[in-house]
């Protein structure tokens, strides 16, 4: 797995980080995102090529026990802590993108974990989504009003050596 | 305080902090509140649903079924 790119939120704080012109070189990719809200909205939204559209989504939220959870049109990967939380904890998620640069409808898998460090309920999150859009992805965009300070994203890209095998 | 962006490329290694334009903000904020209001209806939906769960074990126990019964029935 290697870091193609990573970017931390300034002072300023950022409502969208937006990772363009990925190279196809790679087989996967993985995207890790450390995440506090300036204000009390939570949900952490994805933009693929600049589009919000196509999208399909299953997912389990250990929140209050609730069941699978089946939603169509919702671009929803994750929950930050906000600033109802406890100050100074950051939610964060990863998302896997298989086959990112191959020509049929893209399948990506979220983990998200919203942190609190204290009794409140929180979110905890695990999604399988579809965007049904043949496109080789070039273009990851996460949103979320406000990111704060100290907000991070990495993007990786995840090679298959030709045996199959995981290059370094 | 302005909304911005970061725009990383990552074919040139060059970041940019961008401030959104009107219709950037307009976009990001409704999709935002959208989600909000999709997550608070499957939300209250699940908690019907659950409600509705234990409306449905009191009334079986109440007669005279055992947990495990009702466990077995409902789970």
């Amino acid at each position: 797995m290697q870091l193609i790119s990573s970017v931390s939120v300034g002072v300023g704080g950022a409502a969208t980080i937006d990772f363009t012109s990925i190279p196809g070189t790679y087989t996967d990719l993985m995207l890790v995102l450390s995440a506090r809200a300036t204000s009390t909205t939570a949900t952490i939204t994805v933009a693929l090529n600049g589009s919000s559209t196509s999208f399909t989504s299953i997912y389990l939220n250990g929140a209050a026990g609730f069941a699978p959870t089946s939603a169509t049109g919702t671009t929803l990967v994750g929950y930050a802590s906000t600033s109802s939380h406890t100050a100074s904890t950051f939610g964060n998620l990863s998302i896997f993108i298989p086959n990112y640069a191959g020509s049929a409808n893209k399948t990506f898998s979220v983990d998200s974990v919203q942190e609190n460090n204290g009794a409140a309920s929180v979110n905890t999150t695990i999604f399988t989504n579809l965007w049904s859009n043949t496109a080789a992805i070039t273009q990851v965009t996460l949103s979320l009003p406000n990111f704060a300070q100290y907000s991070s994203a990495s993007l990786y890209g995840i090679l298959k050596g030709s045996g199959g095998a995981t290059v370094s | 305080m302005a909304l911005m962006k970061i725009v990383v490329n990552c074919e040139t290694g060059v970041t940019e902090e961008i401030e959104l334009t009107p219709a950037e903000v307009a976009e990001v904020e409704a999709a935002q509140a959208q989600n909000v209001i999709d997550q608070a209806a499957r939300e209250a939906a699940e908690t019907a649903k659950a409600t509705a769960k234990a409306s449905a074990q009191a009334k079986l126990t109440a007669l005279g079924l055992t947990e495990a019964e009702v466990a077995a029935l409902i789970g």
